[in-house]
């Protein structure tokens, strides 16, 4: 077996009728994982992937608390998330709820997202559980994904439009 | 939103983790249930119950050859799920690949720390 490398792709599974569930493993052992994702100066580096830039991030991280990230988009089109953390394990475990502040039109349902962190040898696989209240709010997540992913690869189609004219 | 009940519907019917190696097996090609048996280590029952749910979404598609039952996949159906996993399964990605240079820097960070302490 060929050793695994840091970078691979994101699994996505739909255990149940309201749960998306997304895994990954990190070259990373997860007290740094943890870290990376709840420290508003690192998360700023990478939460927005290649879809903009995080403009905003504001972690109080404690139970009640409330955390809110802001991402401008291509496009100037900004997009915020909120929510509250519910529970919190050092290192083990985040709760919390997570809103879309949306965009007009679009109606945004709040999600429970549960993070865990595992370690083995060394490197970390996490795991992000989002639930939503009931299979119609989820389905209109994933609705709303597949109609922002037919967007943005036309504005991709667009920018190679452009540059062949 | 009309579709979305029936895009949704399949959409459940694919993430089912049997189901994907299902439609794996057929993205090889048309197979008989007898040779999804076999494949998948499954009983003959439970490769039926499957089949019947990826049907009912229009995921696969069957035809009767002789006394044999041959399914195939049907791209047409599956194209706006794959779409949508590949798109949101991307976006991860993007995410978590900048999330790798950052944990590599603080990785770096502590092994250098540890250096001086020791």
């Amino acid at each position: 077996m060929t050793a695994m490398t840091s970078s691979g792709t994101a699994t996505v599974t739909l255990p149940t009728d309201e749960q998306i569930l997304i895994t990954r493993e990190f070259d990373a052992p997860k007290h740094l994982v943890y870290k990376a994702w709840t420290t508003p100066e690192l998360v700023k580096r990478w939460w927005s992937g290649d879809r903009g830039e995080v403009t905003i991030a504001e972690i109080d991280l404690r139970v009640g608390g409330t955390w809110r990230y802001v991402m401008v988009a291509s496009g100037d089109l900004e997009v915020g998330f909120h929510g509250e953390y519910r529970e919190i394990v050092p290192n083990e475990r985040i709760v919390s709820t997570e809103v879309f502040e949306g965009i007009p039109g679009v109606p945004g349902g709040e999600a429970l997202n549960t993070l865990t962190f595992t370690e083995v040898d060394g490197r970390t696989i996490l795991e992000i559980l989002v639930e939503h209240t009931d299979k119609e709010t989820r389905d209109m997540v994933i609705e709303t994904g597949m109609e922002a992913g037919m967007q943005e690869s036309m504005d991709h189609l667009e920018q190679v439009a452009v540059s062949l004219g | 939103m009309a579709r979305a009940a029936t895009t949704a519907d399949a959409f459940n019917a694919v993430a089912e983790p049997r189901r994907r190696e299902i439609l794996d097996v057929l993205a090889g090609g048309e197979r008989p249930v007898n040779d999804l048996v076999r494949l998948l280590g499954l009983t003959q029952p439970q490769v039926s119950k499957h089949l019947r749910v990826l049907r009912e979404v229009g995921a696969v598609d069957v035809r009767d050859e002789g006394r044999r039952r041959l399914y195939r996949l049907n791209g047409h159906a599956l194209k706006p799920i794959h779409d949508w996993v590949k798109t949101y399964e991307r976006s991860w990605s993007e995410r978590f690949d900048r999330l790798d240079v950052v944990l590599a820097e603080l990785k770096e960070k502590e092994q250098g720390d540890d250096g001086d302490d020791e």
